[in-house]
């Protein structure tokens, strides 16, 4: 062909045109957002088993952030050390940062309880209190001495409300919660975790255990919350990361191998195990 | 089979799909311009009939790759590998189509003797031709510096299409009775010199395929 066309070669440079991935990534870029959670140099450990190694990320406020792996890479660890879950396992041992809003929960002055009330969680297996509808939702607000009839049934409405299931049981908020479905429990279970009126929500596969319409409503749900709070999601299921996320962290054998913006993730990720994940080449 | 290795399998029977599509294209190309340097209406004819088989054949490309998209649901390079496929199948079905204009030519055309000489056209088509099944070629076996070096040929073609156009336009001036001719050898010029452009398509397929970014390789 060379000979046939008998031309010199053009070594120009070829010339990249911007992708749309990169040009979202600039106009992103343009408002900085502020951290929720900075997480410096953590590793935790299992006893001897080092569970988490030297995580760094840094989550923003009233973003969506996935968090994808295999399983047993540290994904739900990593997760429940930013409520200080995971010190309920007694062999924990942790150190580096994690700073919530510019301090460090792990301080040993830092108040858990404090803490949890501004990060509530969500997880896998809807776990309603086997109360009614509307105890479940007043739950925390009466732990927080809330006692006043008329300010708890407005916060029962405002929580069923804000987890878009408040027109499904608003006839029958004194009915117990274990009758509702699985999809409807999940969503209880989110409107009493916007009770206490918290600033991130934590999600550990919150739609693993649901059908496929009750996962979208969760999905939806996901989307109109994040206008008002920061959620973190530790997902199995690549296509919700897609979906729903803002961010995406890829966690692989307790490490960070990759976290940028879910479309850079999802389309052309910069390390090739990131690829090979997603790509469902291992995991 | 592994979900995996049945994802890649379909994608080696969507490729192998992609390189039938493109001989049958090119070879209708060479042929149909066979047909007309010698005046074969009859052959011509058959180009125009033969067209379905490859409008069919990129159709059953499309079904496939929608297939695959919505049972595997691929995400990063698997994904762009079969948007390119998709892609690289429409162009190489146009060139059928090309093929097909080239021939509705020759017959419009008919037995009329050619009042110029075609030489250069000839030799622009076989220059395309070869430049086609190079970057086929190149595609399926993901050789981006081969497929730049294709790509690059394009230059050559434009101006090859350029000095036939400019030779037509003074030929009409001094023979206006052979208008009509003189514009269907300057339609096939033209058609001729977009297969070339679409053979660039596919090499910039490649890159994006490879690189995840859009290379302009027309400059």
């Amino acid at each position: 062909m060379v000979e046939l066309m008998n031309k010199t070669n053009n070594k120009e440079t070829v010339k990249i045109i911007k992708t749309p991935t990169q040009l979202v990534g600039e106009t992103t870029q343009a408002v900085e957002k502020n951290s929720v959670f900075n997480t410096k140099n953590f590793n935790l450990w299992y006893g001897d088993h080092h569970a988490l190694k030297d995580i760094n990320l840094d989550i923003k406020e009233n973003d969506v952030t996935a968090i994808i792996g295999p399983s047993g890479c540290g994904k739900s660890t990593y997760i429940k050390a930013l409520n200080r879950m995971v010190e309920l396992v007694p062999i924990v041992k942790t150190n580096g940062e994690i700073n919530y809003r510019g301090r460090n929960i792990l301080e040993a002055s830092y108040e858990v309880e404090e803490l949890r009330t501004r990060v509530g969680m969500v997880f896998q297996k809807p776990n309603p209190f086997p109360k009614s509808i509307y105890d479940n939702i007043a739950y925390g607000p009466r732990i927080h001495g809330i006692k006043n009839k008329k300010i708890l049934d407005e916060i029962v409405e405002k929580s069923l409300r804000g987890a878009a299931i408040w027109d499904e049981v608003k006839d029958r908020l004194h009915q117990n919660a274990y009758g509702l479905s699985g999809g409807q429990q999940q969503r209880i279970c989110i409107a009493r975790c916007l009770a206490i009126e918290p600033d991130v929500i934590l999600m550990d596969e919150p739609t693993s255990a649901l059908d496929p319409i009750s996962t979208l409503k969760v999905e939806e749900l996901v989307q109109e919350l994040k206008d008002n709070y920061s959620i973190i999601i530790v997902t199995h299921n690549m296509q919700q990361a897609a979906r729903i996320s803002d961010k995406t962290a890829f966690f692989l054998n307790g490490e960070v191998v990759e976290f940028d913006q879910t479309d850079k993730i999802f389309s052309t990720p910069k390390d090739q195990r990131t690829e090979d994940y997603i790509s469902g080449r291992f995991g | 089979m592994a979900a995996r290795e049945r994802f890649d399998h379909e994608i080696g029977a969507i490729q192998s799909e992609l390189l039938r599509l493109s001989n049958l294209s090119i070879n209708a190309l060479e042929t149909s311009f066979n047909a007309f340097i010698n005046k074969d209406l009859e052959k011509g004819r058959e180009i125009i009939e033969q067209d379905a088989v490859i409008n069919r054949l990129e159709e059953e490309i499309n079904d496939r790759v929608i297939l695959v998209m919505t049972r595997q649901q691929p995400v990063a390079k698997d994904l762009r590998r079969l948007v390119v496929l998709l892609k690289a199948a429409a162009d190489m079905e146009r060139v059928g189509d090309y093929a097909v204009n080239i021939a509705k030519e020759t017959i419009r055309i008919g037995n009329e003797r050619f009042i110029t000489s075609v030489e250069l056209l000839e030799d622009m088509c076989y220059k395309t031709t070869e430049m086609l099944r190079e970057v086929v070629q190149a595609f399926v076996d993901e050789n981006t510096s081969k497929a730049k070096e294709i790509a690059e040929y394009d230059d050559q073609i434009d101006e090859m299409y350029g000095n036939i156009i400019s030779h037509l336009m003074r030929l009409s001036a001094v023979a206006p009775e052979s208008i009509a001719q003189i514009t269907y050898l300057s339609f096939i010029c033209r058609y001729i010199e977009r297969c070339a452009d679409l053979a660039t398509n596919i090499a910039e397929y490649l890159f994006y395929l490879k690189k995840g970014q859009r290379y302009d390789l027309n400059q």
